[in-house]
C-alpha cells in the first residue's frame, strides 16, 4: 500500500466483495460495516497520497468478534438480549487498533456470550465451516475463525475462555493465539468468565499473528487484572530455529478420545521438531483430568454473576408484556437468552448457592491451584507443551447439539490453559482424509510468548501448510 | 440459642443490640470509576460505563477510598488485614447496575476493633467486628405526586449515587440499651467527623444505621431470637425504634409467644416497626471473590503513614485536656468533640493561657450564636486571636462580663476587633475613683431611704445603690471599685 501498488480502497473492496460473495453460506458476520469501511479506506488513501507514514495495520480490513465493544456500532454477543445494544465506548483493544487506523469490516458471529464450541448457539444463526459448509467452524469464535479462513477479513480478533480462539482456529485451518491472562486488556470485552477470558488474534500465519500481538498486548489501567509488564517486540521471536528447545507432550492429551488422524498429524509435527534438534518427551500433568470439571464450575459461576446485568432495566432487550418488576426480569431473561446460556447461568447459580459453594466453587478453585502447580512444574523443565488443539476435526452441524457433555469435551485440550492463565496457539498441522484442517496446540509458560511464537513459526515453516478452503 | 418460651414470665429482660453503620466516604471520585460524587445534581449526570454496569466495563479501585477506609478502621482500633479481597454480593434490584454489589465478605479490611462509649457513670466498650468497603447503589425515584411506590405509575433510576464508596462498620452484640445505641452512634459520628472522611449527614443518608436486637432474661447466657431493624436514619429514630422493638419483644415473651427472626422496617410516622421479610425469605447472596479485581496487599508503610495522618483522636485529646489543662470531663469532651472545635480551642490557647475561660466562652455565647446561625464556630467571623483579645481585656478588668457579651455579639456580627468596638462605643469600664466618687455621692444624696436601711443593718440595700451607679454609667462602672467606695462612704 505504501508503495502505491494497491490502494486501500482496492484491498477493502476486495474483502467486502468476498464477504458479499460467500457470507450467505458462511454467516461469519452479524453486521458488515460496508459504507463505513469504504469511506474509511478513502481517508487512508488520502493519507497515503500525502505521503504519511503507515503503521503495520493501517488500512488493513479486520473483523471483530461481536463481544468486543465498538463505540456507536451494535455489539450483540450474538444474543437477542443485546440485539439493540450500541456501546457508548470502545474496548481497549479497539482503541489500540484505532491508533493504527485499521479498517473495521464488521462484527463477527459467535456462540451467544461465547458459550459454545460449534457456533451453533447464535441468535443470528450458525456459522458454517469454509472447508465444508455442512460442518461447524468451532466456537465460540466461529465467525472470527471462518472469516479469516474464507478470506472475508485479513485477520480478526476473538476471545478465548476455554479454547474459543484455538479450537475454531484448528477447525478452520488458521492461526489462533490466546495470550497470557492479563496481557491483553479485557476492558470492553463483554465478560463471560472474568478470570478466564482473554482476547487474541486470528491470522493466516504466525508473522501476522506476532504483528497483531504487538498492537493488542500491553497494560491498561482500566483493567485491574491487566499485567503491568513491558511488552516485547513479538515479531522478534519469529525465529526459524528450535534447536535445543524442550517439548513436553502431556500423555493425557494424546490418549483415548483423540482422533487417530489428529494424533497422526501431531506426531508428524513432533517428528519434524525432533529433526530440527528439539527434544521431545512425554510427560504427565496429573490434575489435567479434573480440568473440565473445574472449568464447568468456575466459568458458569462467574458467568451467572456477569450476565445478571442483562435485566432489561438499562439497555438491551426488555420484554414489554410484563406488569411487575419480577415478571419483567423473568420474561426478559427467559426470552432474551438462548438455551446454552440459560443452562450455564443455572449451573453457576447452583454452584454459588449457600450450602453448595464449598463443595463446588471453593473446591474448584483449589483444584485450579493444583493444576497451575502442575504446569509450573512442567515448565521448570520444558519450554513448550504440545498437544492437539481439538480431539477431532470439524464435526457436522447438529451432531452434538443435543448432547452438551459431548460438546464440552471439544475443549479438553484447551481448557487447562485458561485455568492456568497460559499463552497458547493453534496452528494448522495438516489435512484429514475428509479434507478438513487439523490444529496443533503449542502452550508456553506465563509471559513466555517468545517460546510459543518461536516454536509455532518454525513448525509452521516445516509443515508448510498451504491449503485453502475451496469455496 | 435459647428457647423463647423458657424466658416467658421470668421477669426482667436484658436487650442485646448490635449495630451496622454504613458511611459514604467523601472522596473526589467514585469507588471504581472516575465519576465525581454528587448530591442533588441533575439525574444520571455523573455516570459512565463502569457505574452504569455497561457490558465490558471493569472496576478499578479508588486508592483514596482504600486509604479512608483504613483510616476509619485504625481509628476504631481494628487490626488491618494485610491481604484483603472484594467479593460479589449477588441480588437483583433495579438500583443495582450490575445486579451484584462489589463488597467484602470473609476477608474484610479491618477486624477486632472497639469503640469506648462514655455513658456518664460508666463506659461501654463496644467491640467492632469488622470494617469493610463496598459500593453504594443508585436511587429509585417513584413517579407520581406522593413518591410512594404503591401510588406510582412508574419508577426511574438515578445512578449518580451508584458506585459511591461506602464502608460498613459492624459491632459485636455488646450494646445493652437504646440509649447506649444512640451514644455509640453519636460517638462513632464524632469520630468519623474527626477523621474528615465524610460529612456524616444522617439526613442526606451519608451515615445510615441498621440494628440487630434480641432480648433475654437478665443473667441468662444464651441469646434470644433477633430481629433486624432497618431505616433508623437519625439518632432519635435509632433510639425510638429500638425502644419500640425491645418493648414489642418483651410483650411477645410475656404473653408466651416467640420472637420470629425477621427483618423489620422502622416507620418514623407511627414510631413502630413492621415486618419486611422473614429468615426464610432472606436473599442467598451467592458471595464469591470478585474476579475483576486483584487482592489488595496492604503494606505496613501505608498503614503507618495513615496512622500518622490521623493524629490525636477525640477521646485521647479529651483525656489530655483534662490532665494538662484541668478541664472538667464535660468541658474537655466538648473541646475535643470535633476536629475543628479542637483546632480552634488550641489556637486560642496559643495566645491566652486560661483554658477554662476559653472553654467557657466557646461553650457559652459563642456556641449559642453559632448554633442560631447554623454554622460552626470555626466558620464564624470571630478569629481565635480576636476572641483572645476580648478575653484579655476582660481579664484586665477594664470591661465587665456583661459588656464583654455585648462586645462579643458585635464581633460575631461584624468580625471587628474587640478593642475597636469598645473604644468606638465608649464601653470601657470607669475605674477612675475620682469620677466614680462624685457619682456615688450623687446616688447617696438622691436615695436617702435605702441609705438609711443600710445603715440600720439591712446590708442588702447596697445592691440597689450600686445598681443606680451602674445604670447611671450604662453598665460601664467597675462594679468592684463601686462596691468598695460605696461601702466606705456609707460607713
Amino acid at each position: 500500500m505504501e508503495a502505491k501498488e494497491v490502494s486501500c480502497r482496492e484491498i477493502t473492496s476486495s474483502v467486502l466483495s468476498r464477504i458479499e460473495e460467500v457470507d450467505g453460506d458462511i454467516n461469519a458476520y452479524i453486521r458488515v460495516e460496508k459504507e463505513r469501511a469504504l469511506k474509511h479506506a478513502d481517508g487512508i488513501d488520502a493519507r497515503i497520497a500525502k505521503g504519511e507514514k503507515l503503521e503495520d495495520f493501517t488500512g488493513i480490513p479486520i473483523g471483530i468478534k461481536d463481544n468486543i465493544c465498538t463505540k456507536g456500532i451494535n455489539t450483540t454477543c450474538a444474543s437477542k438480549i443485546l440485539d439493540n445494544y450500541i456501546p457508548i465506548y470502545d474496548a481497549g483493544v479497539i482503541q489500540k487498533l484505532n491508533s493504527q487506523d485499521y479498517i473495521l469490516t464488521g462484527k463477527l458471529n459467535m456462540d451467544e456470550f461465547a458459550m459454545g464450541s460449534s457456533n451453533e448457539n447464535s441468535f443470528f444463526g450458525p456459522v458454517s465451516n469454509p472447508w465444508d459448509t455442512s460442518r461447524v467452524p468451532g466456537g465460540s469464535s466461529g465467525g472470527p475463525a471462518a472469516s479469516v479462513a474464507a478470506g472475508e477479513a485479513v485477520c480478526s480478533l476473538g476471545s478465548d475462555t476455554g479454547g474459543s480462539i484455538r479450537q475454531p482456529a484448528s477447525l478452520c485451518g488458521v492461526v489462533g493465539f490466546k495470550p497470557t491472562y492479563g496481557l491483553v486488556s479485557r476492558y470492553g470485552l463483554v465478560a463471560f468468565a472474568s478470570s478466564l477470558d482473554q482476547i487474541g488474534p486470528f491470522t493466516r500465519d504466525m508473522e501476522d499473528c506476532a504483528a497483531l500481538l504487538n498492537i493488542i498486548c500491553g497494560h491498561d489501567r482500566r483493567d485491574s487484572t491487566s499485567l503491568d509488564v513491558e511488552v516485547p517486540d513479538y515479531k522478534g521471536f519469529l525465529r526459524d530455529d528450535i534447536k535445543g528447545m524442550k517439548i513436553g507432550v502431556p500423555s493425557q492429551l494424546m490418549a483415548a478420545g483423540i482422533d487417530p488422524e489428529v494424533k497422526g498429524a501431531v506426531d508428524s509435527a513432533l517428528n519434524l521438531a525432533l529433526d530440527m534438534g528439539a527434544e521431545v518427551e512425554e510427560i504427565s500433568i496429573p490434575n489435567l483430568e479434573y480440568a473440565l470439571n473445574v472449568y464447568y464450575i468456575v466459568a458458569p459461576s462467574e458467568a451467572s454473576s456477569n450476565l445478571s446485568r442483562f435485566d432489561g432495566v438499562r439497555y438491551g432487550y426488555r420484554d414489554r408484556s410484563a406488569s411487575t418488576l419480577r415478571s419483567m426480569y423473568r420474561k426478559t431473561r427467559t426470552r432474551g437468552f438462548g438455551d446454552e446460556v440459560k443452562r450455564r447461568i443455572m449451573i453457576g447459580t447452583y454452584c454459588l448457592s449457600a450450602g453448595y459453594y464449598d463443595a463446588y466453587y471453593e473446591k474448584a478453585l483449589k483444584v485450579r491451584t493444583l493444576l497451575r502447580r502442575d504446569f509450573d512444574r512442567a515448565f521448570s523443565t520444558y519450554d513448550v507443551l504440545i498437544s492437539p488443539t481439538s480431539p477431532t476435526t470439524a464435526f457436522r452441524k447438529g451432531e452434538k447439539m443435543d448432547d452438551p457433555l459431548t460438546m464440552y469435551m471439544c475443549d479438553i485440550c484447551t481448557i487447562p490453559v485458561n485455568l492456568a492463565g497460559l499463552p497458547a496457539v493453534s496452528i494448522p498441522a495438516g489435512i484429514s482424509g475428509e479434507n478438513l484442517p487439523i490444529g496443533l496446540h503449542i502452550i508456553g509458560n506465563a509471559l513466555r510468548e517468545d517460546n510459543v511464537i518461536r516454536m509455532a513459526y518454525t513448525l509452521e515453516k516445516a509443515i508448510g501448510f498451504k491449503d485453502i478452503p475451496d469455496l | 440459642m435459647m428457647d423463647n418460651k423458657k424466658m416467658a414470665g421470668m421477669g426482667k429482660y436484658e436487650s442485646i443490640i448490635g449495630l451496622e453503620a454504613h458511611l459514604e466516604l467523601e472522596t473526589a471520585t467514585k469507588m471504581f470509576c472516575g465519576c465525581r460524587l454528587s448530591f442533588g445534581e441533575e439525574k444520571n449526570i455523573n455516570t459512565c460505563p463502569v457505574c452504569l454496569g455497561h457490558p465490558g466495563s471493569l472496576p478499578v479501585l479508588n486508592r483514596k477510598a482504600l486509604e479512608y477506609a483504613i483510616k476509619v478502621a485504625l481509628a476504631l482500633n481494628c487490626r488491618i488485614n494485610e491481604r484483603t479481597i472484594f467479593h460479589r454480593k449477588n441480588y437483583f434490584y433495579p438500583d443495582m447496575p450490575k445486579n451484584y454489589q462489589i463488597s467484602q465478605y470473609d476477608m474484610p479490611l479491618g477486624v477486632e476493633g472497639y469503640l469506648e462509649v462514655n455513658m456518664g457513670d460508666y463506659v461501654r466498650r463496644v467491640g467492632i467486628t469488622r470494617v469493610h468497603m463496598e459500593e453504594d447503589a443508585g436511587k429509585l425515584i417513584h413517579t407520581g405526586a406522593t413518591g410512594r411506590i404503591s401510588e406510582s405509575g412508574g419508577s426511574i433510576v438515578d445512578f449518580n449515587r451508584a458506585g459511591t464508596p461506602l464502608i460498613e462498620i459492624v459491632t459485636e452484640p455488646d450494646i445493652r440499651t437504646a440509649e447506649e445505641a444512640k451514644a455509640y452512634m453519636t460517638g462513632l459520628r464524632n469520630l468519623l467527623l474527626y477523621l474528615d472522611v465524610s460529612n456524616c449527614s444522617m439526613e442526606e443518608g451519608s451515615l445510615r444505621c441498621d440494628a440487630n436486637v434480641s432480648i433475654r432474661t437478665e443473667g441468662e447466657k444464651g441469646l434470644g431470637t433477633k430481629t433486624e431493624i432497618k431505616n433508623l436514619n437519625s439518632f432519635k429514630f435509632l433510639q425510638k425504634g429500638l425502644e419500640y422493638e425491645i418493648k414489642r419483644q418483651e410483650k411477645l415473651l410475656d404473653s408466651g409467644k416467640q420472637v420470629i427472626q425477621q427483618t423489620r422496617h422502622f416507620d418514623n410516622n407511627s414510631g413502630t416497626t413492621k415486618a419486611l421479610r422473614s429468615k426464610e425469605e432472606a436473599h442467598d447472596y451467592r458471595y464469591f471473590p470478585e474476579p475483576d479485581l486483584v487482592p489488595i496487599i496492604i503494606d505496613i508503610n501505608m498503614v503507618e503513614s495513615i496512622k500518622g495522618s490521623i493524629g490525636e483522636l477525640p477521646q485521647r485529646k479529651a483525656h489530655r485536656y483534662g490532665e494538662e489543662l484541668g478541664l472538667t470531663p464535660y468541658d474537655a469532651g466538648f473541646m475535643a468533640g470535633d476536629r475543628r472545635t479542637a483546632a480552634y480551642f488550641e489556637k486560642c490557647l496559643e495566645c491566652f493561657d486560661d483554658a477554662k475561660a476559653v472553654a467557657n466562652w466557646i461553650m457559652g455565647d459563642f456556641s449559642a450564636l453559632s448554633n442560631k446561625e447554623k454554622m460552626h464556630i470555626a466558620d464564624s467571623r470571630v478569629t481565635p486571636e480576636a476572641l483572645c483579645r476580648l478575653l484579655k481585656i476582660l481579664q484586665g478588668g477594664s470591661i465587665s462580663i456583661k459588656i464583654a457579651k455585648t462586645v462579643f455579639e458585635e464581633m460575631f456580627r461584624t468580625g471587628r476587633d474587640p478593642g475597636v468596638i469598645i473604644e468606638e462605643k465608649g464601653l470601657e469600664q470607669i475605674s477612675d475613683s475620682g469620677e466614680l466618687e462624685a457619682l456615688i455621692d450623687k446616688v447617696i444624696e438622691g436615695n436617702p431611704g435605702p441609705v438609711k436601711q443600710y445603715r440600720e443593718g439591712k446590708r442588702k440595700a447596697i445592691g440597689f445603690l450600686i445598681g443606680k451607679v451602674m445604670a447611671a454609667t450604662k453598665g460601664k462602672a467597675n462594679p468592684k471599685i463601686v462596691n468598695e467606695i460605696m461601702k466606705k462612704k456609707l460607713g
